[in-house]
C-alpha cells in the first residue's frame, strides 16, 4: 500500500512544510491522524485526511484537541502509529495526555507548529516560544524527546525519525517548528521508499502467563502488548508496577519511575541530534534551531568573511539537550550567543551548561518576525569588538 | 488496518448463571468498592452480558475514565485501559478505529461522562462509531469525596451542594438521543437480569449504544442525605421505574420518580467505521482502499 502512493509521488517535489510533514509521517507508517483545526498546522491535518485513505488509513477530525490526542493514544495502544498536530493553544490543551502518553508509554507522535503567544496570541506570525513547553508542559517529572527541523526537506526526515524515536523507546516525540517554515514552500527530495529506515516497537512475544508488561528489556524498554495478541494487559496512567497494576509503595514507586525517566537518558547519544558548521576554531558560539538556525548559519558566514571567527551549532534535538557537544565547544569559543524567537528560554539551558567564565548573550525577538541574519551579525561584531 | 469485527448475533443463550471468576482478574481482589455500592453489581452485568454473547476476552477492550467507574477496568480479564478524566471515549474512538475487530465497551460514570467528557459523548452519539458505552450514574463524584455532580437530584446535599443542590441535573439518556445515539436504554442495578439483556442488546448494536445504569453511591451520597443502607436505596430506585420497552423518545421529566426503563431508543443509521470505509472505496475506487 505504501509503495503504491509513494511511488506516484515524484522524487523531487515542491512541497510546503507542513504538507511535507505528513507525507513523511505517511513514509514513517503512520496510519491513523486525529486532529483539529488551528492555525497555522491544519495543512497537516488537511494532506493526512487526503493520504490517509489511500493507504488504508484513517483520518478523524476530532471534537477538540483533548479528543484528538486521546484518539492518537488509543489508536496506538491498538498498535497502529498514530500522529496529531497543532499550535500553541492546542498544545496547551494536549498537555495531559501527553503525559499519559509518556507514563503508560505510548508510541506516538505530534507535531507543533509554533505562532506567537501566550494564549491567542498572533495564529499565522511565527515564534519559538514553546521550548519550554515542550520539555516541562505537562505535569510531574517526565522525560521528553523533541525534534525541531530547520527546513522543509528536514521535516520530512524529522517526522519520519520522531515515528522510529517513539516506536523505539515507547514515547510520544514532539516535532517543534515554527510557522514559517511550516508554510515556507522549498524543494523537497523524497527518498526511495526502500531506502528509508522505519523503526518499529518491539512486540511481545513470549507466553501470556509470564509476561509483564512493563517489565523492560535490559535497554530499558519494555516490549508492547498487542490488543487481540492473548496478553490482556490493563494500561493506566496511574503510577503503576511491572505488572500494568498501580502502586503507591514508596519503594516500587521510586523503581518504576527511575526507570521511566532514565529510559531516554540511557539513549542520549542515538536520541542527540546536531550539526556544526565553522566550530573547530570558533572564539563566537552561536547556539539556534529551527528558522532561527537558518538565519544564524547566514551571519556567521558573514562574520567570518568579515574576519570573525564565529560557528554554529545548529540544534536538531532540542529535548534530550545535546550537553556535552555544547559543553565540549565552550571550551575554546569566549562567547556564546542564543538567538531565538522568544524573550529567552533556550538561553537558560545554554547558561546552565556554559562555565561562569564563558558570558551568554541572547538575540531575542517576539514581534512575530523571523530574526533576520543581520541582527545576529549585528551582535557577532558587537562580541568580537569587545 | 484490520478487519470490522463481525456482527454480533443477539445471544442465543440466556444463561440464569455464570462463572464471574472467569472474567475478573482474581489476584486484584478484594476489590475497592464501598459495601453496598451498586458498580460492583453493573460490572456483573457487564460480564454476564459478555460471556453470553460469547465474547472472546481477547478480542474484548473496555476503556474507562477516572473516577469510581474508572476503577471497574482493572478487574476485567480483557484488553483493559484506564484513561483520563472524561476522555475514554475520545481514547476509545481512536482504539475502534484502529482495530475495528475488537469489541470496545467504554464503562464512563456521571461526572466522567457528562460533565467533563460531555463534549465526547455528543459527539461519539453522532459519528455511531460501533461503541458501547455504559455510564454509572450514582448521582455523586464518589472517588473525591462526594461533590455534586450533573446528575444529582435537586435539594440533595453534596460537599460541594451543603444548602441542597439548586442546578437542574442532565437526563443522560435524552441528551445522548438528541446528540444521534442509535440505541439508548436505561436500567437499575436491582434488576440485574434486565440490566444484563439490556447490556447485551447496546453491545450487539451496531453503532454507537448508550446504555445508564442507576446505580447507588450509598457510603457518601445515601448516608450525606439519609437515603438509608444499600437495599433501601436500590429498593427506592426501582420504585421510581416506568418500564418502557423500545420506544422512540424520552418524554418524561427526569428524576422523582419518573425513570423510565429498558430500551428508549434503537434506530439504523450507518456505523461510522464501516460508512467511511465504503465512502473511501466508492470514490477512490479498487486498490486504494478496502
Amino acid at each position: 500500500m505504501m509503495s503504491q502512493i509513494q511511488s506516484n509521488i515524484p522524487q523531487r517535489q515542491s512541497l510546503q512544510g507542513n504538507q511535507a510533514c505528513a507525507l513523511g509521517a505517511i513514509a514513517a507508517g503512520c496510519r491513523l491522524f486525529a486532529g483539529y483545526p488551528i492555525t497555522p498546522s491544519s495543512e497537516i491535518a488537511e494532506r493526512m485526511s487526503k493520504e490517509l485513505p489511500r493507504v488504508d488509513g484513517v483520518f478523524v477530525q476530532m471534537e477538540d484537541e483533548i479528543a484528538s490526542m486521546a484518539a492518537v493514544l488509543g489508536a496506538s495502544m491498538g498498535g497502529v502509529k498514530s500522529m496529531t498536530a497543532t499550535s500553541g493553544p492546542g498544545f496547551s490543551l494536549k498537555q495531559e495526555h501527553i503525559g499519559y502518553g509518556i507514563q503508560a508509554e505510548v508510541p506516538c507522535v505530534v507535531i507543533n507548529v509554533m505562532r506567537g503567544g501566550p494564549s491567542t496570541g498572533m495564529p499565522t506570525r511565527p515564534a519559538q516560544g514553546d521550548v519550554m513547553q515542550s520539555r516541562w508542559g505537562t505535569h510531574g517529572d517526565h522525560p521528553a524527546i523533541v525534534l525541531t527541523p530547520s527546513s522543509v526537506q528536514e521535516i520530512y526526515t524529522q517526522t519520519i525519525t520522531a515515528f522510529n524515536f517513539s516506536e523505539i523507546y515507547r514515547i510520544p516525540v514532539v516535532v517543534l517548528y515554527d510557522e514559517a517554515i511550516g508554510h515556507l514552500v522549498d524543494t523537497v527530495d523524497l527518498p526511495n521508499p526502500e531506502s528509508i529506515k522505519i523503526n518499529n516497537r518491539k512486540w511481545a512475544d513470549g507466553p501470556a502467563e509470564d509476561y509483564e508488561p512493563y517489565a523492560p528489556d535490559a535497554d530499558g524498554i519494555p516490549p508492547m502488548p498487542l490488543p487481540g495478541d492473548g496478553y490482556r494487559t490493563h494500561t493506566t496512567g496511574l503510577t503503576h508496577l511491572e505488572s500494568g497494576f498501580p502502586t503507591q509503595v514508596p519503594e516500587e514507586v521510586t523503581r518504576v519511575t527511575s526507570r521511566l525517566l532514565n529510559k531516554i537518558e540511557l539513549h542520549r547519544d542515538a536520541i542527540e541530534q546536531y550539526e556544526l558548521s565553522c566550530c573547530d576554531d570558533a572564539d563566537i558560539l552561536v547556539v539556534a534551531f529551527g528558522i532561527t538556525a537558518r538565519a544564524s548559519e547566514r551571519a556567521v558566514n558573514n562574520a567570518r568573511a568579515g574576519g570573525i571567527k564565529a560557528g554554529l551549532l545548529r540544534l536538531v534535538t532540542l529535548w534530550p539537550f545535546p550537553e556535552r557537544i555544547l559543553q565540549q565547544l565552550v571550551e575554546r569559543a569566549s562567547h556564546v550567543l542564543v538567538p531565538e524567537m522568544n524573550a529567552g528560554q533556550l538561553i537558560l539551558e545554554v547558561e546552565r551548561l556554559c562555565p561562569d567564565s564563558t558570558p551568554v548573550s541572547g538575540v531575542n525577538k517576539f514581534d512575530g518576525d523571523p530574526i533576520h541574519p543581520d541582527e545576529i551579525l549585528a551582535k557577532i561584531e558587537e562580541l568580537a569588538d569587545e | 488496518m484490520s478487519e470490522m469485527a463481525a456482527p454480533l448475533t443477539p445471544a442465543q443463550k440466556s444463561t440464569d448463571q455464570f462463572e464471574i471468576r472467569d472474567y475478573l482478574r482474581l489476584d486484584l481482589f478484594p476489590h475497592f468498592l464501598c459495601p453496598g455500592c451498586g458498580h460492583g453489581i453493573a460490572l456483573r452485568a457487564l460480564l454476564w452480558a459478555i460471556h453470553d454473547l460469547d465474547i472472546e476476552k481477547d478480542q474484548l477492550a473496555v476503556v474507562s475514565g477516572i473516577g469510581c467507574s474508572g476503577r471497574l477496568s482493572a478487574y476485567i480479564d480483557a484488553n483493559t485501559f484506564h484513561t483520563t478524566h472524561g476522555r475514554p471515549l475520545a481514547f476509545a474512538t481512536g482504539l475502534k478505529l484502529a482495530r475495528p475487530d475488537l469489541h470496545v465497551i467504554v464503562i464512563t460514570g456521571d461526572g466522567d461522562c457528562l460533565a467533563i467528557g460531555g463534549n465526547h459523548l455528543i459527539h461519539a452519539a453522532r459519528r455511531n462509531l460501533d461503541i458501547t458505552c455504559i455510564m454509572l450514574n450514582n448521582e455523586v463524584y464518589g472517588m473525591t469525596g462526594g461533590q455534586v455532580s450533573p446528575t444529582t437530584s435537586l435539594d440533595r446535599f453534596t460537599t460541594t451542594t451543603p444548602l441542597g443542590n439548586q442546578e437542574p441535573g442532565f437526563d443522560a439518556c435524552a441528551l445522548a438521543t438528541g446528540a444521534g445515539a442509535t440505541f439508548v436504554g436505561r436500567e437499575v442495578t436491582l434488576q440485574t437480569t434486565a440490566l444484563k439483556i439490556l447490556m447485551q442488546e447496546g453491545i450487539v448494536h451496531r453503532g454507537f449504544s448508550f446504555v445508564e445504569v442507576i446505580s447507588d453511591c450509598t457510603e457518601i451520597y445515601g448516608r450525606k442525605n439519609d437515603l438509608g443502607s444499600s437495599p433501601e436505596m436500590v429498593l427506592s430506585q426501582k420504585r421510581s421505574v416506568l418500564p418502557k420497552f423500545d420506544g422512540s423518545a424520552v418524554d418524561k421529566p427526569f428524576r422523582a420518580g419518573n425513570w423510565d426503563t429498558g430500551v428508549l431508543l434503537r434506530k439504523e443509521r450507518p456505523e461510522y467505521y464501516e460508512a467511511y470505509r465504503a465512502h473511501c472505496h466508492r470514490v477512490l475506487g479498487d486498490g486504494k482502499s478496502k
